[in-house]
């Protein structure tokens, strides 16, 4: 019974041991600091994808308003450090349970609506973040932003050096991927599918569908949290044009471009889009010489493109052409050996 | 034997049309009972307000001596009620042995937070739900299409996976809405020849079935509705002679 887990699920370790080596790998290769802290973005955001991937992926909910909550983790870790001098690792916990409270009071809410209703509810909830952390200057410093967040240290590792950050925060990243696939391949997974399927029979099978929807919501919501007050020690400096809807739409975008029925689909999609960022922000500013928001346009583009050609996402598309290589593989393998018989 | 379940004025009203009209039976421990009648007639709608789907406009549902009705859909797994569906829900791109394995959900104990640190408790759990799912495949004669997605299954062989699902964590009642609809003889035989085998173990049945052979084999008392009204009820013996029932409802050639 040993690999029950594997027959119903497929192997974990594989890809998971794949991603490892390339994050090990990668910074003996990247030589600029620019690229490092991509780098380090890409870890960072793909903690909230992760957590996407799952709500919607998974339980069937959508989000336009996770920035709100990867805001309150930074805003919760930057205004405990920086203006109270508080442990940046109590203000981290103390960011996570707050988020979790408050999606869970916001989930309860507002996860009874469906499809458009749910869009629209959670942009709401980004927007309304975004007037709070704006009104509240005396703690959050408006919209002139709040500096001087102290970096991170870890027993006498001082984080703040780029490289031990990088590879914090991707441990980071595989702890949660670890947790996140420990749920998918449990009951808890399957019924997150079959909700999916028919949220009425799932229902009929004893399953509290609401209860979990706000479950997996605050999960989803605390992975977030957790990737904002990593940010804020990170960057030093958070305003807020960081956690408004375009930041919820992009990270939306990250999970569709990936594939949102798959963990590993998230963390591919958060680094093509953020490599694609970049790259369209050079192209604009050194030939067509614009510095303003054109990413947005790609962006809107890119999802009409993939709900047309790539609905399932960049990681259906691999594995279909895996799969294609391996029959061809085996075809092969499978007339030699008759030509050979043949000559025997 | 004591009442399993208990159906009291039992009523529904659509608009203006009242869809079930005060119906009253009961249901008692280890029997078949079978609801018929013509298209329409407030079949689904009676199961429906019986499993919580929807409130009846008036009436009430008592199941183990306790009110049913106002409950939550979920709740009555946990109470040992299981139903199915007359137009299937199965999971379609799950496997059969996953769709198999969501109905054993009320046994399982594992939370978000234990299944996300893995804790022994979750591999204890996965490893009850494939062995009880093994058990129904194997009976209901589905173990060769475990891994196949149930999508991908003819439509008798889904019918047969929706009963399987229903069935897998041994619930004390089984409303079916037409089991046997759209089944060839051979299916349909299967069918009942499962629902006999757990009336054997002592499951109790509620069902809806146009297939009037099929309904007078398995039945030990069979409900007739017409226009939401319970016109007749009795033995499939009595009903089969009961002049009510033939103009109303089988016409002269049912039998
Ligand atoms: N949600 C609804 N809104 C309005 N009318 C409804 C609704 N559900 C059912 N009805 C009506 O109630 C009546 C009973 O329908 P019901 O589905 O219970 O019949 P049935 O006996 O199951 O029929 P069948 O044998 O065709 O399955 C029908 O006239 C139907 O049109
Ligand atoms: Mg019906």
């Amino acid at each position: 019974m040993a690999k029950l887990d594997n027959v119903l699920y497929g192997h974990l370790w594989r890809p998971f041991a794949s991603l490892m080596v390339i994050v090990l790998l990668l910074p003996l290769f990247v030589k600029s600091s620019y690229i490092l802290t991509v780098l380090i973005l890409i870890g960072i955001y793909s903690l909230i994808s992760i957590g996407l991937s799952l709500l919607l992926g998974y339980a069937g909910q959508i989000s336009l308003g996770h920035a709100a909550f990867f805001g309150i983790g930074a805003y919760v870790s930057g205004v405990l450090t920086a203006k109270y001098a508080g442990s940046p690792w109590i203000a981290m916990v103390i960011g996570i349970v707050f988020t979790w409270l408050v999606s869970y009071v916001i989930g309860m809410a507002i996860l009874r609506l469906k499809g458009h209703f749910l869009a629209l509810a959670t942009m709401a909830i980004n927007i309304i973040f975004f007037i709070l952390i704006l009104g509240l200057d005396e703690f959050t410093g408006g919209a002139s932003g709040l500096v001087g967040i102290p970096s991170l240290s870890l027993f006498q590792l001082n984080l703040g050096n780029p490289l031990y950050f990088y590879f914090f925060v991707w441990f980071i990243v595989f702890v949660i991927i670890l947790f996140s696939m420990n749920i998918i391949r449990s009951n808890i997974g399957r019924l997150l599918r079959s909700i999916h399927d028919s949220e009425i029979a799932t229902e009929t099978l004893g399953v509290n569908v609401a209860k979990y929807k706000v479950i997996i919501f605050s999960l989803s919501a605390v992975y977030a949290s957790l990737a904002g007050s990593l940010y804020a020690h990170f960057i030093s400096f958070i305003a807020p044009p960081s956690f408004y809807i375009t930041f919820s739409i992009l990270l939306l975008v990250m999970v569709m471009v990936g594939g949102v029925h798959s963990i590993w689909g998230a963390v591919l999609g958060t680094a093509i889009i953020m490599f694609l960022n970049e790259w369209i922000r050079y192209i604009g500013q050194t030939y067509f010489h614009i510095s303003g928001q054109v990413e947005i346009v790609v962006y809107g583009l890119i999802i009409i493109l993939v709900m047309m050609f790539m609905p399932k996402g960049l990681v259906d598309i691999l594995e279909r052409l895996w799969k294609k290589i391996k029959s061809v593989q085996i075809k092969g393998a499978e007339k030699r050996k008759m030509t050979t018989e043949k000559g025997a | 034997m004591a009442n399993l379940l208990e159906v009291k004025q039992l009523t529904k009203k659509f608009g203006g049309i009242t869809a079930v009209d005060r119906i009253d039976f009961s249901l008692e421990e280890g029997e078949v009972v079978a609801v018929i009648g013509p298209n329409g007639a407030g079949k689904t709608t009676l199961f429906n307000m019986i499993s919580c789907f929807i409130p009846p406009t008036s009436g009430e549902v008592i199941y183990k001596g306790e009110r049913l009705t106002g409950r939550k859909i979920f709740e009555l797994a946990h109470l040992g009620i299981s139903r199915t569906f007359q137009n299937l829900q199965i999971f379609n791109n799950m496997t059969v042995l996953e769709n198999v394995m969501m109905g054993v959900h009320v046994k399982l104990k594992t939370n978000v937070f234990s299944a996300g640190f893995r804790l022994p408790t979750v591999k204890k759990n996965e490893e009850i739900a494939y062995q009880l799912a093994l058990d129904v495949l194997e009976m209901v004669e589905l173990k060769d299409f475990m891994y196949k997605k149930a999508g991908n299954l003819s439509y008798g062989l889904q019918k047969q996976l929706e009963f399987a699902r229903a069935i897998v964590y041994h619930p004390q009642l089984i409303l079916l809405d037409e089991p046997m609809a759209g089944l060839n003889d051979a299916e349909t035989n299967r069918m009942a020849g499962y629902i006999k085998e757990l009336k054997k173990k002592g499951c109790s049945f509620l069902f809806v079935e146009h297939k009037m052979a099929t309904v007078m084999e398995l039945a030990d008392r069979i409900i007739v509705m017409d226009f939401g009204k319970k016109i007749a009820e009795g033995t499939p013996h009595e009903i089969a002679r009961n002049e009510k029932v033939i103009s109303a409802y089988l016409g002269e050639e049912a039998f």
